[in-house]
């Protein structure tokens, strides 16, 4: 578990994070606290329990609810060869975007990072190889494939050509949901162990 | 033609709907150029000149192993084994499976040497030892290569293998990551394993190396990333290279120098793997050989086929691109080039030129004489002069209008105009698809009836040239791609073929592209397998269909048969679709994007509902 926290997160988070390795859960509040000020989480797992899987990245807000972010996006993505990979959207020699699965993570800050930092089976490590901001409008991009705004004006076998802004509530932090079209009371679930 | 006016019907009353995920409608049989109107020859047939067969230095006698995927140098895939006959091999059964723990597409040829059976998977590359002296041919030994992950992110289409080759007690095979590796056939030892590839700059490695003479022949795949293609070989005993010759570039680099004497005056100069590019494109120029080398042993020469040059826009690269779409017939000690002939100058729709080569001998101008047949992707089977490269006949087998035959005097492909591809404008209905009308998967060829087996691809496409810019290590393509059928829709189609005759004999459909190689036997049989999971056999005079079996997934692999350690014939195949056109399934990709895996999901939209990714080998034989 930690070796892999070491690959994920940067600097300052690394260190509370091994410190809380051998440690029990008094150490653990600690760590999602940590966690909550600063680093990309990807893993939907977090020990101790807590709702709270995200961070927040304030450089992702601007991102949000911009149209022209995504069309710059867009323009990139055929630029530095991203459509040679992953098309329109659909994939090929690297996965789809559109589909909605997100192995890393599907907010703004995670795919920036996937972006930033490659991942192992395949996806180029682009940070500093291209200015931040296009890896922003990447990001952005990158997440309007698979909104419903954007699979719905698809009008030929080419999607993801009018892409929708992010709308800013796609990536709020909804904590734990029951899975949909489920009746099962998962109140203890949500709640936590008392 | 009435259920192709439904199909266009449909599709108007409900165009978005049913664009996204429903196979287009075939191309109409008017788009096409009939088969007469473009089959050329230097003379006439002359089939009582003589019996066309590999003569034994290319293809020994058949000692009941299968220790190389073609089966002999002369590639004939064919067994002369004949327990199994058109009369009894409806009793075919399966006798054991074996999971290869690897759901990707498995095009190898199961390899039987010694009364073990040895298999290399897609990626990550393992190798299985089996033993056919016990019951249910337990695992001998396993091994594990552990190629870098980051590969599979610079292989085009798929992570496949297209298998090893057991030779002086190694078995020799290489890795996605551009690894050759020779293990010890008895125990699975590493002897050697040489780095050839560097996937930092697109390259990897999925052919099947071609071991002959003491010398072990590999080349690079990478051709939509960019890379500059090259083949090497390796010293078999210690994986030591010896030399590497590039497929583009300066002389120096391609090794021509005075041996080299090719049959077509376009093909003589100096440089010209230089000078027929735009400054410096040679280097990011493509040519690379995952398909397949040929060794000569009557005149000790290699041959192999030279893939499409990059990148895919052609506008971006100005000239006649040597020396890729091509082949090239090579001195297998020294790498000197002997000769070069160029199937697509200046190559408008991806049709690299490493589809497989039978060396045969044939009746042709009223003598025998040495030939080498090549079914290329754009559409034509070539009957070459090995000896000069000079081409003898090219007749269509599949869908062609992108061109009109190839010129007999000069050599050169007659391009249709009407069907090149441009810079920002989408051209429609070419025929055939960039996969071509064949890909990789290997042909066979049977003394006994003469006729060539093709398994092949029966698709179009429509095309549009983007700019592209070159990063290294990403794809350098350049091109939106949406593939559709072929005239009367059926995707795939089994060719046999009369080389002598220069025409089909018999033809079996498919509904999806043929992915498997073929194999025949002297039982007069061909087996192949078709990408929604049937292995079948069909009588090699009549195409007829005698015997198929489900497996658990489509196969796209290169089907086999041995002699067991109990004396019976066996038949061997992987199951496992992938693939450039399985990538639907083994992707995973997202169907409602024609565009993906370069254009191919277009046409192959409909797979997911007929198979599901797997990874199993199969061994067949009568009761007994």
């Amino acid at each position: 578990m930690c070796s892999r926290c070491r690959i994920e997160l940067p600097g300052a988070v690394l260190l509370v994070l091994l410190s809380g390795c051998g440690h029990s859960t008094h150490v653990m509040g600690q760590q999602a606290a940590a966690a909550s000020v600063g680093g990309v989480i990807t893993s939907s797992l977090v020990p101790g329990y807590s709702h709270s899987v995200s961070t927040l990245e304030p450089q992702a807000a601007k991102y949000y609810d911009n149209p022209q972010a995504v069309t710059d996006g867009k323009r990139l993505f055929s630029q530095y060869n991203c459509s040679g990979c992953h098309s329109n959207g659909g994939g090929g020699m690297g996965p789809p975007l559109m589909d909605g699965e997100w192995i890393y993570g599907s907010r703004l800050e995670q795919i920036h990072q996937t972006l930033v930092e490659g991942r192992p089976n395949g996806m180029p490590a682009w940070g500093g190889k291209v200015p931040d901001e296009q890896l922003w409008e990447l990001a952005a991009y990158v997440r309007s494939m698979s909104l419903p705004q954007t699979l719905a004006a698809q009008t030929g076998n080419t999607p993801s050509q009018s892409p929708a802004a992010v709308p800013r509530d796609v990536d709020q932090d909804a904590g734990w949901s029951p899975p949909p079209d489920t009746t099962n009371d998962y109140g203890t679930l949500t709640t936590g162990p008392k | 033609m009435v259920r192709q006016f439904k199909f266009v019907l449909l599709a108007a009353l409900f165009p978005v709907a049913l664009a996204a995920q429903t196979v287009p409608p075939p191309v109409p049989e008017s788009e096409v150029f009939s088969r007469e109107s473009i089959g050329h020859a230097l003379a006439e047939p002359t089939p009582q000149a003589g019996h066309t067969a590999a003569s034994p230095a290319n293809a020994p006698a058949d000692d009941g192993q299968w220790s190389m995927p073609s089966k002999n140098f002369a590639s004939t895939r064919f067994s002369s084994l004949t327990e199994l006959t058109t009369a009894n091999v409806r009793d075919l059964t399966p006798v054991f499976s074996f999971s290869l723990a690897v759901n990707k597409g498995q095009e190898a040829a199961p390899i039987v040497a010694d009364n073990v059976m040895y298999v290399v998977t897609a990626y990550p590359n393992f190798v299985y030892a089996l033993d056919l002296t016990k019951p249910g041919a337990p695992l001998k030994w396993k091994f594990a290569p552990r190629p870098l992950p980051a590969s599979q992110g610079v292989a085009c289409c798929d992570v496949v293998n297209r298998g090893g080759t057991v030779d002086r007690g190694k078995y020799i095979f290489d890795t996605l990551d551009g690894q050759v590796i020779a293990l010890d056939a008895k125990s699975g030892k590493p002897q050697w394993r040489t780095r050839l590839g560097n996937i930092n700059l697109g390259e990897t490695v999925t052919m099947a190396p071609l071991v002959a003479g003491g010398r072990v022949f590999v080349g690079d795949s990478g051709g939509e990333m960019g890379v500059r293609g090259w083949i090497a070989a390796l010293d078999e005993n210690s994986g030591k290279l010896l030399w590497k010759a590039y497929n583009t570039g300066p002389d120096k680099d391609v090794l021509i120098g005075p041996q080299f004497k090719p049959f077509y005056a376009e093909d003589r100069g100096t440089d010209l793997g230089e000078r027929t590019w735009p400054p410096q494109a040679w280097k990011i120029g493509g040519g690379t050989v995952w398909g397949w080398v040929t060794y000569d042993a009557e005149l000790d020469t290699i041959y192999y086929g030279v893939a499409n040059p990059g990148p895919w826009n052609a506008d971006q690269r100005p000239g006649d691109n040597k020396w890729t779409a091509g082949i090239f017939a090579r001195d297998p000690a020294t790498g000197a080039a002997k000769w070069y002939y160029q199937y697509n100058p200046h190559d408008e729709h991806d049709y690299d030129g490493v589809n497989e080569q039978l060396l045969l001998d044939m009746p042709f101008g009223g003598k025998m004489r040495k030939v080498l047949i090549h079914m290329d992707r754009n559409g034509y089977v070539y009957v070459l002069d090995r000896t000069t490269g000079q081409v003898l006949s090219a007749d269509p087998y599949g869908p062609v209008n992108t061109s009109r035959g190839v010129d007999l005097q000069s050599g050169r492909l007659i391009v249709n105009p009407d069907k090149g591809t441009k810079f920002g404008s989408e051209t429609r209905d070419i025929c055939p698809t960039a996969s071509g009308a064949k890909d990789w998967n290997p042909t066979s060829f049977s003394p006994q009836t003469g006729l060539l087996y093709i398994p092949h691809e029966n698709m179009c496409m429509d095309w549009t040239s983007m700019q592209v810019n070159y990063i290294a290590g990403t794809p350098y393509v350049g091109a939106d791609v949406h593939m559709k059928p072929g005239p009367g829709g059926n995707r795939g189609e089994l060719t046999a073929w009369d080389p002598v005759n220069r025409r089909p004999v018999w033809q079996v459909k498919e509904n999806f592209p043929i992915w498997s190689g073929t194999m025949v036997t002297a039982g007069g049989l061909v087996f192949y397998g078709s990408m929604d999971g049937w292995f079948k056999a069909v009588d090699a005079r009549s195409g007829n269909l005698l015997w198929k079996y489900k497996v658990d997934s489509g196969v796209i692999g290169q089907p086999v048969s041995y002699r067991g350690p109990d004396g019976h014939q066996y038949v061997a195949v992987l199951s496992g679709v992938g693939g450039w056109s399985g990538a639907v399934v083994s992707g995973p990709v997202d169907p409602r994007d024609g565009s993906a895996a370069l254009g191919m999901i277009n046409v192959m939209s409909d797979l997911p509902k007929y198979t599901t990714a797997g990874g199993t080998l199969y061994v067949f034989a009568l009761p007994h």
